[in-house]
C-alpha cells in the first residue's frame, strides 16, 4: 500500500461545496483569449472572474511613436473580423483633426466598404453561435460568402484580412471594374445564402431553446455597463453611431435600426441578422449613388488636400510642389494642428472611440482607443451567475468577444 | 428647450463656480477641468440632473512638464436623449496620484479604471478590486507614462541600431 | 436476390484529372505481403493524419478559420479532427501573437503533448514578435518551446498556411524512429527547460 503522506490539499478544499473551474485561455469554446474561473455548484455558476490581458499588445505606446498613416495598420489589429471599419474610423478622425473634407464619392464607397466588414462581422458572430449550440454546418456554408468578401477587398487593396484600406482623403486607388462586378455578384448571389442561414437557425427549435432567456440583461443595466453597438440594441435601447452622428455621408442612406427586447442571446441573434439585411439594403444604395457619377467624377477616389495625402509617383517625379509634397509627408514636416478630439464610428461590436490628443509633432501625444468589447466584457460576471456552464458558453460567444479588441 | 454647450456651462458655473476652469470647446465638444476631489460630485450633478447617463470613456494623459499636475484623468460623457458629448479632466501630482473612483455611479468604470491604473499607476480611492488588467501582475513600473520606452529592455537579442530605437 | 446497381456505373476518363498515384517506398513486394523498413510506412502513416492543436489567439487565427473551411480546405491533407486537447494531438499551431503572459500557458500546452510533437509558429508575431516590439509581446514563440516550421506572413495567406503543413509532413515523413531519443534532442530540450 503506497504512502499518501507527501500530498497536500489546499486549505479547506474537503469542506467546499463548490468547484473551481479554469476555463483557461486557450479553451475551444473562448474564441480568443480571455480566461473565466467559475465557481460551480454542480452545474450551476456561483461566481465568475474573467481575467483579460492574454494578448495585450500596447497599441496605445506604439502609436505615440508612429506618424499618423502608420497607425492604420495598428486599428486593423483591433477587431480583426471587421478592420476596414477601424481604418475608416482612423481615417475619419485624422480628417477632423486636419479638417480635410471628402468628397461624395469617396464617402459613398466607404459606405460600401464599412457595411461589407459589418457583414463579415456579423456572420462569423452568427455562425459561432451556431457551432456553441451544436450545428457546425451553418458555419461552413457562410464562410464561403466571407470568402467573396475577401475578394473584394483583395481588389481594392490587396490583403484580404488585416485590409489596411484607404488613406487620410480617400483611397490608394480607385475602385477597379472588376471590383463593382464582384460587388454585384455578391449582392445578387448573398441574400439567398442569408435566406437559407436563416432559416436553419430562426426557428430551430433546438437553438431557440438554448439561446432564449439565456444572458439576458435590461436596458438600464446595459446602459450602466457601457454596453454599446447590437447588444445594447438586443437590450431595447435604439442608439447607433452612424445616426446619432453621422459621419462619411451615412444621412443620405436610408436605413432602420433593428432592436430586441429582453438583450438575451436569442436576441442578439436576431438583431444582428436583422442588421445584415440593413447592411445589404445599405450597400444596394451607396452602390446605386456610385453609379450615378459620370465621366470625370467617376474618377475621383481621394480628396485633394496634397498636404497630406501622396501625390501621384509620375507628378513626384517630374513637378517641384508634388516633389515638395511628397518630401513633406514623408519625413513628418506637414503642419499638423495641436489639439484634442474623440470620435468614434459604428463598429462591428459597438462604438469605437479615438481619442486624439496632438501637439503639432509627428505622431500623436496620445492616443487612446475606447474598445467596445473592453467596456461590455465587464458585464460578463452579471450574465452568467445563475445559469448552467453550457449556457455561459453560448453567452460568451455570442456577446461577439475578439481578444484583440479586449486587450489592445 | 434642448440641451446645448452654453447651458450646460452655465448650469456647471451657477452650481460649481470656481471648482471648474479651463472651458475650451476643441472641434465642438464642451471640455473643462475641474478641482481633483470634485470628479465625484461634478458627475453625479451631470447624470443626474442633465442627462449625462452613458460613460463612454475614462483614460489619462501624462504631461510630464507640467509639475504638480503630471497626471490628467478624462472622463467622457454622453447625453443619449439629446446628443450631446462633453469631457473634462481632473488633475493630479504623480507624487499621489489619488482619485476617487466612479464605480459607484457607473458600473462600466471598473474595469476602465484598472486599466488606467494598470497604464499611469492612477490610485482610485475606493475602487472594489484596483489591480493590473492588461499587464503581467509582476509588473512593477507603469508603462504608459512617458519616462518609459515602448520596447522590453531586457532583451539581449535585438541590437538597437539594427532596429531602430 | 441483390439489387443491381443502377447509378454511378458509368467507367471514368480519369487521365487529365492531374491525379497522381504516390510511389510506394521502397521495399520488397510479394504475394500479398509488402516488406519495406518501419520508419517508412510509420512517416507515411503519421505525415497523412496529423491531429492539429489549432492555438489560435488573434488575426491568424481568423486566417485558419478560412483555410479549414472549403475555398481552402486543410482536411484533404489529413487535418480533418482539429483536437483542442494537447494530450491527443500531434502538431501545435501557433497562430497570432503570444503575449508575455501567455507564455507560460504555450509552455504548459506543449508539455502536456505526447512525443512525437510538432510546433508550426504561423504568423509574423508567432516567429518573432511581429509588428509589437514592445514591452508586453513575446518576441516569437521560439522563446518558449523549440519550433519546426514557421510561416511568415501578417496574416499569412490560406496557401501559405497549407504551405507550412504540407513542409510538416515532409519533416514527420523522413523523421528517424529514434530521434525522440537522442541525445541531439535532449539538448535542445533542455535549452528550453524541458525535462
Amino acid at each position: 500500500m503506497h504512502d499518501h503522506n507527501n500530498i497536500r490539499l489546499p486549505e479547506g478544499s474537503i469542506e467546499k461545496e463548490t468547484t473551481t473551474l479554469n476555463l483557461g485561455p486557450t479553451h475551444p469554446a473562448t474564441h480568443g483569449v480571455f480566461q473565466n474561473i467559475l465557481e460551480l455548484d454542480g452545474e450551476r455558476i456561483i461566481k465568475a472572474d474573467s481575467t483579460v490581458g492574454y494578448i495585450h499588445r500596447a497599441f496605445e505606446k506604439i502609436a505615440e511613436r508612429r506618424p499618423y498613416y502608420q497607425i492604420t495598420p495598428l486599428t486593423d489589429r483591433l477587431n480583426y473580423c471587421s478592420s476596414p471599419i477601424n481604418n475608416m474610423g482612423w481615417h475619419l478622425t485624422c480628417e477632423k483633426l486636419l479638417g480635410v473634407k471628402t468628397p461624395k464619392r469617396v464617402d459613398y464607397l466607404r459606405i460600401i466598404i464599412m457595411e461589407l466588414a459589418r457583414i463579415s462581422d456579423h456572420l462569423i458572430c452568427n455562425s459561432i453561435v451556431g457551432v456553441d449550440t451544436g450545428a457546425y454546418t451553418g458555419f461552413l456554408y457562410v464562410m464561403q460568402y466571407r470568402e467573396l468578401i475577401y475578394e473584394i477587398y483583395e481588389e481594392v487593396c490587396g490583403s484580404r484580412l488585416t485590409t489596411n484600406i484607404g488613406r487620410i482623403g480617400g483611397f490608394e486607388r480607385n475602385f477597379t471594374n472588376t471590383a463593382f462586378q464582384k460587388l454585384e455578384k455578391f449582392l445578387k448571389e448573398y441574400p439567398g445564402v442569408l435566406r437559407e442561414f436563416e432559416n436553419l437557425f430562426t426557428r430551430n427549435r433546438i437553438f431557440v431553446e438554448r439561446t432564449k432567456g439565456v444572458g439576458g440583461i435590461s436596458a438600464e443595466r446595459a446602459l450602466n455597463y457601457g454596453f454599446t453597438g447590437p447588444n445594447l440594441r438586443a437590450a431595447g435601447v435604439d442608439y447607433d453611431v452612424r445616426v446619432h452622428s453621422p459621419y462619411s455621408s451615412y444621412e443620405d442612406i436610408d436605413f432602420i435600426i433593428p432592436i430586441g427586447t429582453t438583450g438575451d442571446n436569442y436576441d442578439r441573434y436576431q438583431v444582428r441578422n436583422a442588421e445584415m439585411w440593413e447592411s445589404l439594403k445599405i450597400i444596394e444604395q451607396a452602390y446605386r449613388k456610385v453609379q450615378e457619377f459620370k465621366g470625370a467624377e467617376s474618377e475621383v477616389f481621394h480628396a485633394d488636400v496634397p498636404a497630406y495625402y501622396l501625390p501621384e509617383k509620375s507628378d513626384v517625379y517630374t513637378k517641384m510642389e508634388a516633389l515638395i509634397y511628397h518630401f513633406k509627408i514623408v519625413m513628418g514636416e506637414t503642419e499638423i494642428p495641436p489639439g484634442e478630439l474623440y470620435n468614434s464610428v459604428e463598429g462591428g461590436n459597438g462604438e469605437l472611440g479615438f481619442y486624439l490628443i496632438s501637439d503639432g509633432g509627428r505622431a500623436p501625444y496620445r492616443l487612446h482607443f475606447r474598445r467596445p468589447c473592453f467596456v461590455y466584457y465587464q458585464a460578463f460576471p452579471e450574465l452568467v451567475t445563475g445559469g448552467m456552464l453550457s449556457d455561459a458558453i453560448v453567452t460568451m460567444s455570442s456577446l461577439n468577444l475578439i481578444a484583440g479588441e479586449m486587450d489592445g | 428647450m434642448s440641451l446645448t454647450n452654453d447651458i450646460i456651462k452655465t448650469r456647471l458655473t451657477e452650481k460649481f463656480g470656481d471648482l471648474l476652469s479651463a472651458w475650451e470647446e476643441p472641434y465642438g465638444m464642451l471640455t473643462f477641468t475641474a478641482a481633483s476631489d470634485q470628479n465625484l460630485k461634478v458627475m453625479n450633478f451631470l447624470k443626474e440632473e442633465l442627462g449625462f447617463n452613458f460613460l463612454t470613456d475614462i483614460t489619462a494623459v501624462n504631461y510630464p512638464d507640467r509639475k504638480g499636475e503630471e497626471l490628467a484623468v478624462v472622463y467622457h460623457l454622453h447625453n443619449l436623449v439629446d446628443n450631446i458629448r462633453m469631457r473634462f479632466k481632473v488633475f493630479a501630482p504623480v507624487e499621489k496620484p489619488d482619485i476617487y473612483t466612479a464605480t459607484g455611479i457607473f458600473s462600466s468604470a471598473n474595469w476602465m479604471e484598472r486599466e488606467t491604473y494598470d497604464f499611469f499607476g492612477v490610485n482610485f480611492v475606493g475602487h472594489p478590486d484596483l489591480r493590473r488588467i492588461l499587464n503581467v501582475d509582476e509588473m512593477d513600473y507603469f508603462p504608459l507614462r512617458k519616462e518609459y520606452p515602448l520596447e522590453d529592455q531586457t532583451r539581449i537579442d535585438k541590437d538597437d541600431e539594427m532596429f531602430g530605437r | 436476390m441483390a439489387r443491381p446497381v443502377r447509378f454511378n456505373i458509368k467507367q471514368k476518363d480519369t487521365s487529365d484529372w492531374g491525379i497522381n498515384i504516390a510511389s510506394a517506398p521502397q521495399g520488397h513486394m510479394g504475394e500479398g505481403f509488402f516488406a519495406t523498413s518501419l520508419d517508412k510506412v510509420v512517416g507515411l502513416a503519421r505525415k497523412n493524419s496529423i491531429w492539429p492543436l489549432p492555438f489560435a489567439t488573434s488575426c491568424c487565427g481568423i486566417e485558419f478559420m478560412a483555410t479549414m473551411g472549403s475555398h481552402y480546405d486543410l482536411a484533404r491533407f489529413g487535418s480533418e479532427r482539429v483536437g483542442f486537447s494537447p494530450r491527443q494531438c500531434d502538431l501545435l499551431m501557433v497562430m497570432g501573437t503570444i503575449a508575455k503572459k501567455m507564455g507560460p500557458v504555450v509552455k504548459q500546452v506543449y508539455l502536456q503533448m505526447a512525443e512525437p510533437r510538432w510546433v508550426l509558429a504561423v504568423g509574423a508575431c508567432a516567429s518573432s514578435g511581429g509588428i509589437f516590439d514592445t514591452y508586453s509581446v513575446l518576441q516569437g514563440i521560439d522563446q518558449v518551446v523549440p519550433v519546426d516550421v514557421y510561416v511568415p506572413g501578417c496574416p499569412p495567406r490560406p496557401e501559405a498556411i497549407i504551405d507550412g503543413v504540407l513542409k510538416i509532413q515532409e519533416l514527420v515523413h523522413n523523421e528517424s524512429l529514434r530521434r525522440r531519443n537522442s541525445d541531439k534532442y535532449k539538448l535542445l530540450l533542455e535549452s528550453y527547460g524541458i525535462q
